[in-house]
C-alpha cells in the first residue's frame, strides 16, 4: 500500500470520528428539543425552543409566561439530568473497561452500583446515614459506593494491582452487597420495601437543578482531564506491562483513572438510582462504531450515552403517559436487543 | 561502548528465586540472543531490565543511568519491549496500534512526522497493506510483527524482545530478524531476544547468552557457545553440532540414535 493512501485512510478515519461526534452532539440537541416537549401541556417543538432561549436570553426572546415556566421549572432540568447522567455513566463505564481491560467492567459489575443501592436500602429501612434530613438516602448511597470503588481498589493493591483482580473483586463485591440490599428487604415493612425496589428500577424523576448542577460541576471537572488522560487508556488497553514499556506510571494512573471512574458514577447514581445498563453497552456501541482510541471513544461515549438515557427517559415518559416507568426498565428494554443486534452483525464477529 | 549493562540482577517471586546474579552488557550495534530451556528465567530477565519487576539485588544501567531512578516516561525513550503475547486491543488498526509507540513523545495530539515514522516502520516490516486492517482480525504471526514495528516508532537505543519470533514461519522468522540485525547495525541498537530456535539465534546474534535455572551458564560468541556439551548440560538432548556454514547449527538426535544417526 503506497504511502499517502495510508494516511489518507487514517485522515479519514479521524474524519469519520469527528463526524460521528458532530453528528451525535446534532441529535443530541434536537432530541433535547423534542424531549421537553413531552408531558401534558402540549408544547410544540418550536415553543420549547422558544422558551429555553426566552429563559437564556430573556431580553432577545420572549415566549408565553405559562410555556417557560414548564419547561425551565418541570422538563429542562430532567432532560438535562438524563443527558448529563447518561454522558457520565458511560464515560465512567468506558475508562473502567479501558484499563480493565474487560469488556463487562462498569459501574454494576463492579459492585459500584449494587453499594449504592445497599447504602440507600439502609437509609429507607433503617433510617441510618452519615448525613441526615432530605440527603440522607442519596448521601449514603454516595458513600457506599465509593466505599465499594476503595474496597475493590484496596483488595487489588493488596495481592498487587492486576485487572483480573479488580474484576473478580468487584463482582464478590456485588453479590455481598446484593445480599445484604436483600436481607434489608426481607427486614422492612411493605412500604419501605416498595421504596427500596423502586429505588432500584432508577429513574431521573427526582431532579432539581441543584442536583443537576452538582453532577455538571463533576462532570466538567472530571470529563476534560479523563480525556487528556487518553493516550494513558490507550496503552492501558495493550496490558500493564506493555503500558509501562510505553511509559505511563501503570498503578497511579490506575488508581488516579479508576477513582475519577468511581466519583462520577457514584455522584450519578446516588441521585438515579441503578441505571447500569448504560455504562456497559454505550462504549461497546461506540467502540463498535469508530474504533478504539480513546482520545474519540470517551467523548463519544458519553454522547452515546447521552442519547441512549434520554431517549429511554422520553419512552419512559410518554409510553404510558401520565404514567412514568422507571428508566432503568426502559433502558435495558431498548438497549439489550439493540446490543445484541449489533453484536450479531459485527463485522469481525 | 555498553548502552545496556546489568550487573548482579537477582529476583525472586515471593520464596521462589528465578534469577541469580546475572551479569551481561549489550552494546550499540550489538544484537544479543538469550537462549535457555522454557521456565529458565529469560522472560523474567527481560522484565526486570525493563524495570516492570523490581529486582532484590543488582543493577541495570541504562545508558550509564540506574534505570530505578529514572522516569517512566524517560525509561520509554531509551528502552522498548516486545512482548511474548501479541497485543489485541479491540477495535483498533493497525497503524494506530503502531502509533502507540509514540506515546512517549506525544502530549496529546499526533503530527505528520509521527505518521510518517508509522508508515516507515510499517513498510520495514512488511505490514503497510494491512495498515487500516483492526488488529483483532490479524493472525498471530503479522500481529507479532506489528508489535515489533511498535517497538521501532518508539525510537529507542535498546530494545527487548521476548520471543518475537514464535508465531513466526520461517521466511517472517528470517526477514524480522534480519531487520532487526540491520537496524542494530545501521542505527547503533542495541538490541536483547530471547529466542527459542537455537539455530537462528546463532545465526543473527552476534552474541549469545544461555541460561540455565536463572544463571548464566555460557556467554559469548554463536560458536564458542553452541556446542554440544552445553546442549547436553543446559537441555539434556543429544545433538549434533555443524560447523560448515558460516554460523554453527545444530541438528537434534533422538536418545540412542547418535551413532547410526550420526
Amino acid at each position: 500500500m503506497e504511502q499517502h493512501v495510508v494516511i489518507e485512510g487514517y485522515t479519514r478515519l479521524k474524519k469519520t470520528r469527528a463526524l460521528f461526534i458532530g453528528g451525535l452532539l446534532s441529535a443530541l440537541v434536537i432530541l433535547t428539543g423534542v424531549a421537553v416537549t413531552l408531558g401534558s401541556a402540549g408544547l410544540t417543538v418550536g415553543e420549547s425552543y422558544l422558551a429555553i432561549l426566552a429563559g437564556l436570553f430573556p431580553g432577545f426572546f420572549s415566549a408565553p409566561d405559562l410555556a417557560t415556566t414548564i419547561v425551565w421549572d418541570f422538563r429542562l432540568h430532567r432532560v438535562l439530568f438524563a443527558v448529563s447522567s447518561g454522558f457520565g455513566l458511560a464515560v465512567a463505564g468506558c475508562v473502567m473497561q479501558g484499563i480493565l481491560r474487560n469488556p463487562l467492567a462498569s459501574p454494576f459489575t463492579l459492585g459500584i452500583a449494587s453499594a449504592a443501592a445497599t447504602g440507600a436500602s439502609i437509609a429507607i429501612v433503617l433510617g441510618a446515614g452519615a448525613v441526615g434530613g432530605e440527603y440522607l438516602v442519596i448521601g449514603n448511597a454516595f458513600l457506599f459506593s465509593l466505599l465499594a470503588a476503595l474496597a475493590i481498589y484496596g483488595m487489588a493493591r493488596y495481592r498487587g494491582i492486576g485487572s483480573e483482580t479488580m474484576v473478580l473483586a468487584g463482582i464478590a463485591l456485588m453479590y455481598l452487597f446484593s445480599a445484604v440490599t436483600s436481607l434489608l428487604q426481607y427486614v422492612g415493612s411493605a412500604e419501605q420495601l416498595q421504596a427500596v425496589v423502586f429505588w432500584m428500577f432508577g429513574s431521573v424523576d427526582k431532579s432539581t437543578w441543584p442536583k443537576l448542577g452538582i453532577v455538571a460541576l463533576v462532570l466538567a471537572c472530571t470529563i476534560p482531564y479523563l480525556v487528556y488522560r487518553a493516550w494513558d487508556l490507550n496503552a492501558l488497553a495493550e496490558g500493564d506491562e506493555m503500558a509501562a514499556s510505553l511509559g505511563v506510571p501503570v498503578e497511579r494512573s490506575m488508581a488516579v483513572l479508576m477513582m475519577i471512574a468511581s466519583l462520577i458514577t457514584a455522584v450519578i447514581i446516588c441521585f438515579t438510582g441503578t441505571i447500569g445498563f448504560i455504562g456497559l453497552v454505550a462504549p461497546h456501541i461506540t467502540r463498535m462504531a469508530i474504533g478504539g482510541d480513546f482520545r474519540t471513544l470517551l467523548p463519544a461515549s458519553g454522547l452515546v450515552g447521552a442519547l441512549l438515557l434520554l431517549s429511554a427517559d422520553s419512552i419512559a415518559r410518554s409510553v404510558l403517559a401520565p404514567q412514568i416507568l422507571p428508566v432503568g426498565i426502559v433502558t435495558a428494554f431498548l438497549g439489550v436487543p439493540f446490543f445484541i443486534y449489533l453484536f450479531l452483525h459485527r463485522r469481525d464477529a | 561502548m555498553a548502552l545496556i549493562s546489568v550487573n548482579s540482577l537477582s529476583f525472586a517471586y515471593r520464596d521462589r528465586r528465578v534469577l541469580h546474579g546475572v551479569t551481561f552488557s549489550v552494546d550499540a550495534g550489538e544484537v544479543l540472543g538469550l537462549v535457555g530451556p522454557n521456565g529458565c528465567g529469560k522472560t523474567t530477565l527481560i522484565r526486570c531490565v525493563d524495570g516492570m519487576l523490581s529486582p532484590d539485588g543488582g543493577t541495570v544501567m541504562l545508558d550509564k543511568r540506574e534505570i530505578r531512578t529514572m522516569h517512566r516516561r524517560e525509561v520509554a525513550r531509551a528502552m522498548a519491549y516486545v512482548p511474548q503475547s501479541a497485543g489485541n486491543r479491540t477495535g483498533a488498526t493497525v497503524f494506530e496500534t503502531v502509533l502507540m509507540g509514540r506515546r512517549p513523545y506525544l502530549n496529546w495530539t499526533v503530527n505528520r512526522t509521527d505518521e510518517e515514522k508509522v508508515i516507515a516502520a510499517l513498510d520495514l516490516l512488511d505490514l503497510g497493506d494491512l495498515a487500516l486492517r483492526n488488529v483483532a482480525e490479524l493472525s498471530g504471526g503479522e500481529r507479532q510483527r506489528v508489535m515489533i514495528a511498535r517497538a521501532l516508532v518508539q525510537e529507542t537505543g535498546v530494545i527487548l524482545l521476548d520471543e518475537p519470533t514464535s508465531n513466526l514461519d520461517v521466511c517472517h522468522q528470517m526477514g524480522v530478524m534480519e531487520v532487526l540485525r540491520g537496524l542494530a547495525g545501521e542505527k547503533g541498537l542495541a538490541v536483547v531476544i530471547a529466542l527459542h530456535d537455537l539455530n537462528l539465534a546463532a545465526t543473527y546474534c552476534h552474541r549469545l547468552m544461555v541460561m540455565k535455572a536463572g544463571a548464566v551458564y555460557g556467554y559469548g560468541a554463536p560458536e564458542e557457545v553452541l556446542t554440544e556439551e552445553m546442549l547436553r548440560a543446559v537441555y539434556g538432548i543429544e545433538a549434533v553440532v555443524k560447523r560448515d556454514l558460516s554460523a554453527p547449527y545444530m541438528v537434534p538426535v533422538r536418545p540412542g540414535h547418535l551413532r547410526g544417526g550420526a
